[in-house]
């Protein structure tokens, strides 16, 4: 009657870490010792149990997998978790950098040690929730959910500005979702049902299409960041602990371009090309306006946050390109600057651990003294550049090429972002690391320790191999992309048939 | 004998008559044992509600009138009264400690009570103006009593003289609408009412539903009538501020729901107006002005203000699905509400209760639980999912989209943005802040209520189908 699945397992495992570790009792030394432990063993049988659920995936078709749906709200709002080729890679990216924020939290985090880790586990069940939703409210109900943790870890555990970093994420993220979700209801009483996989089949009129599409726009844009609403990223980057930050950059971005690929194209596809200029316009400025300020930046996570911005804007002009290229180059930059974003933040907290500042200025010359250290972040810095050879090249690439197919100009300015990014990464990366080592503050400071080597290289090495081999991933959503494209101009081929006989 | 009792007509009322008999039973019971009885008297009072609970359980599940037609029992009133007597339950547990430690711990507070709660119970089920009315003044006048209990504190009496003068003073405004209705129309009952008004409604009509619009504000403290609500939420006892913010809201809305889905069916555009101007009016109040205060109840009296506001965006909607989100909204409401209250009373430290909202600060590590359980009731009156208060404001904003009420539906969620950052304002004096020395120990009914709550807040979302369809068909009760 009641039959769990993979996917409502792979929710659960999280909480039950979570419950586990608010029973720990003890003195402090062996309450910390004990949630950490149990908080990176939860983490890792989710990751084991998400490729369980990888190796029952099919990804050489457009349908949707693995589902399951209990009784919820009422028969037309089900409990339904299901998964598709978009899906899974973002499942199991959240699922694969989970150990690794548990691993940079290990030494750092001293106080209410409980507390963070039950906000980091609650955190992943909410990121896991919001890819394998199967339904709208729920999808809804998971994006939500996950900014009360993030509150939380942002708040307690962060810098000096921390609660107005805090409180902007917060007010930012929630303004912005609350018309999403009468955008829902909308839908809703539309379609008459919330289940994703039937409202990927209902045409809804084309003037409400411009409303819902802008209510979700108004959620996305928000959660992606794009400009000119992307202020809260850096504040609540600069102000999060470190593996705060790889969740931000690595996981809750991406929630905004799944919600475009997943809602926004293939539901709205009129108001989709209707507003393929604005999200044109917004990206480019994003990817080049945004690249400037990364430039002038003098705090490091300051700097890779603004470069997050530009990256985000690839993959929004990717997206709405509306061609192949474009949309899996966009997936594929999304995955890519998972973990080249989410590694280049451990890379900061490594440095900031041992000198607990994050100005650029107050490095320089760590390679005499940290050699793996400065070939870590030099294979990242590449990763960020976009150099042929590591993952961020491929989807830039792509992005890039569905752009040129679709509007030259567009293509055109994006590949400014190109050659801005390689300028601040590689000067980020040249006063941080080259140079003599001058500072005397910096004399003493070790090379990464066993823990740290652990956290960086598995990132570093896949950062490597989806550069020189890409196909796994992208072909985990050659199928729905394919099938999203054909369902989209299906869409627009009737309602050009249908304007036809007007014009004549 | 039983059979007989059924018959009489008495018998769909067997609710509001345990409680009534139970109130005379136990007034005896202090008056002859004096001072020394509070605690039989309260324990007394609290079997009653329980034995009430039991009886809306076994009340017919169909609609019957009693009493000429001014009395009716349906699935909207079971429903209604359950979640009054609950609060009225949860509030005498709240009261335990409280009053002793207050020193004024009187057998009447359970007495009044219960009176209260009768005509709280007697509002719902009314089905004529002057039943209404009844309810409204038993409910009201013992109310006041209760908010001035404290009757050495100035801060208590004046609460209770407030409440008084200005609940006088919207009952004349009600009894003065009812009377221009009567006058209009004939009758006093609702459903002739309903009969009565066709198509275009009289002049002298809406004026007359204009002042019963006015007249119900008052009594859900919906802006523009909301005046008194900070100053009698801070100057009453805490446990009294919680009945008025839980029972006395949920027995006022139902009753607004009664007069204007029940008795103004077909004139619907007429007051369809006057609660959207309510409800946006109350959603912004109750959001910006509680953004500066200071002291806990104060704030808990503004947040009433806009839960209350978005409540009445199910009533604006006037469909079976806006009663059912008003429904679900008061049922969450309710929990939300009677939560927060259970972790004010524990702000204690001495002999002193405190009640800033600075004094909270640090206390997710001087009470983790404690400090956990009213953030998650904060999150929940924001409406962050999974919290429970995310349905309830989902099903009303649904009621209110489906009626193309989208200027209110969107207004509701931005002033929901708004008093997300009041709400999280606590969240971050708990968490982000220094502690400051603990508070006293939680006594045991504040901690039962607590726990209670919390476990329907957080987990509402797992199982939210049984709450969600009995306020279906409860609502549908309303439109055959």
């Amino acid at each position: 009657m009641f039959s769990l699945g993979i996917l409502a397992g792979l929710l659960i495992v999280p909480l039950v870490g979570a419950a586990f570790i608010l029973t720990l009792g003890g003195d402090d030394r062996d309450v910390r010792s004990n949630a950490r432990s149990a908080a990176l063993a939860t983490t890792v049988v989710t990751f084991l149990l998400s490729l369980w659920a990888w190796s029952r995936f099919d990804p050489s078709t457009a349908a949707f997998q693995l589902t399951e749906s209990h009784r919820w709200l009422a028969e037309t709002i089900r409990f339904k978790l299901t998964v598709d080729g978009f899906s899974m890679p973002f499942i199991l990216l959240t699922t694969f950098l989970m150990p690794f924020c548990i691993l940079a939290s290990w030494e750092v985090i001293e106080t209410r040690v409980k507390a963070y880790y039950v906000a980091f586990l609650v955190l992943e069940t909410t990121m896991i929730g919001v890819f394998a939703a199967g339904d709208l409210v729920l999808f809804y109900l998971f994006f939500e959910a996950g900014l009360i943790p993030m509150f939380l870890i942002i708040g307690i555990w962060g810098g000096k500005r921390r609660i107005y970093a805090s409180f902007k994420f917060f007010l930012y993220t929630l303004l912005g979702s609350v018309l999403m979700l009468l955008a829902i209801i909308a839908m809703y009483w539309h379609a008459g049902t919330t289940d994703i996989q039937t409202l990927l089949q209902h045409r809804f009129p084309a003037s409400m299409q411009t409303w819902l599409w802008l209510a979700f726009f108004a959620s996305l844009a928000v959660k992606m960041p794009m400009w000119p609403v992307h202020t809260w990223l850096p504040d609540a980057h600069v102000e999060a602990p470190t593996a705060g930050s790889v969740i931000l950059a690595g996981i809750l971005l991406k929630m905004g371009g799944y919600g475009f690929i997943r809602f926004s194209l293939p539901m709205f596809p009129d108001a989709s090309l209707l507003f393929q200029p604005l999200v044109y316009a917004l990206s480019v400025v994003a990817i080049i306006y945004t690249s400037l300020v990364a430039l002038m930046q003098e705090d490091m996570k300051k700097l890779i946050a603004y470069s997050s911005v530009a990256h985000m804007g690839f993959v929004t002009m990717g997206i709405f390109t509306l061609n192949p290229q474009g949309i899996q180059g966009a997936m594929f930059q999304m995955v890519s600057h998972g973990l080249v974003s989410g590694a280049l933040f451990l890379c900061v907290g490594v440095v900031y651990d041992r000198m607990h500042t994050r100005e650029i200025a107050a490095y320089g010359g760590l390679v005499n003294r940290m050699p793996l250290y400065a070939v870590a972040f030099l294979i990242l810095t590449m990763g960020n550049v976009g150099l042929p050879g590591t993952s961020g090249f491929v989807g830039e690439f792509l992005t890039m090429m569905g752009a040129f197919r679709s509007n030259p100009w567009v293509g055109f300015f994006a590949a400014f972002g190109v050659i801005l990014s390689a300028g601040y990464a590689l000067w980020l990366y040249a006063r941080v690391v080259y140079g003599k080592l001058e500072k005397p503050s910096l004399q003493g400071i070790a090379d990464l320790d066993r823990r740290e080597i652990l956290t960086l290289a598995p990132l570093v090495a896949l950062v490597i191999w989806y550069g020189v081999a890409p196909g796994q991933i992208l072909d985990t959503f050659a199928a729905p992309t394919e099938a999203l494209i054909r369902s989209v101009e299906a869409a627009l081929a009737t309602v050009k048939t249908a304007a036809a006989p007007g014009l004549r | 004998m039983s059979t007989t009792f059924m018959a009489t007509g008495f018998w769909p009322a067997l609710p509001e008559i345990i409680l009534a008999l139970g109130a005379l039973a136990l007034t005896l019971v202090g008056a002859y044992r004096g001072e020394r009885s509070t605690v039989i008297v309260g324990t007394g009072a609290f079997v009653v509600i329980l034995l009430a609970l039991v009886a809306v359980g076994i009340t017919p599940r169909t609609r019957v009138t009693t009493f000429g037609g001014s009395y009716i029992s349906d699935d909207f009133a079971r429903y209604m009264k359950a979640l009054v007597l609950l609060a009225a339950a949860a509030t005498i547990a709240l009261s335990s400690d409280f009053m002793e430690r207050q020193r004024f711990a009187r057998f009447e507070y359970p007495l009044l009570i219960l009176l209260s709660t009768t005509g709280s119970m007697m509002m719902i089920s009314a089905n004529d103006l002057i039943a209404l009315y009844l309810g409204l003044e038993l409910q009201s006048l013992a109310a006041y009593v209760i908010c001035a209990i404290h009757r050495d504190n100035v801060r208590s009496s004046e609460a209770g003289l407030k409440y008084f003068v200005l609940g006088a003073l919207s009952s004349g405004m009600l009894l003065y609408g009812a009377s221009l209705v009567y006058g209009f129309t004939g009758t006093v009952s609702l459903p002739a009412i309903a009969a009565s008004v066709q198509g275009q409604a009289p002049i002298g009509l809406t004026l007359g539903l204009v002042f019963l619009a006015a007249g119900i504000a008052f009594k859900l403290a919906a802006a523009p009538f909301h005046m008194w609500t900070p100053d009698v939420y801070e100057g009453a006892p805490t446990p009294v501020t919680a009945f008025l913010a839980s029972a006395q809201k949920v027995a006022a809305i139902a009753l607004a729901v009664r007069v204007f889905i029940g008795g103004f069916p077909s004139v619907a555009e007429s007051w369809q107006q006057i609660i959207v101007f309510v409800a946006i009016l109350s959603m912004l109040i109750g959001s910006f002005a509680a953004i500066g205060q200071t002291n806990i109840k104060r704030l808990m009296a503004y947040s009433s203000i806009g839960n209350i506001g978005y409540a009445l965006i199910g009533l604006a909607a006037g469909t079976p699905e806006g009663i059912q989100g008003i429904i679900v909204y008061m049922a969450i409401y309710l929990a939300m509400t009677l939560g927060a209250f259970a972790v004010i009373l524990g702000m204690r430290r001495g002999d002193t209760y405190v009640e800033g909202i600075d004094d909270l600060s640090g206390a997710a590590q001087t009470h983790p639980w404690r400090a956990f359980a009213l953030a998650m009731m904060l999150f929940s009156l924001a409406g962050i999912p999974p919290l429970a208060g995310f349905f309830a404001k989902f099903y009303v904003f649904a009621a209110a989209i489906q009626a193309n009420l989208f200027v209110l539906a969107v207004i509701g969620v931005v002033t929901s943005v708004v008093g997300a950052y009041y709400y999280i304002r606590i969240v971050k004096i708990m968490y982000f802040d220094a502690p400051r020395p603990a508070f006293e120990r939680l006594p045991d009914g504040p901690q039962a209520v607590l726990i209670a709550c919390s476990v329907v807040v957080v987990l509402f979302w797992m199982i939210p189908a049984p709450l969600v369809s009995s306020a279906e068909s409860a609502a549908r009760s309303l439109f055959n």
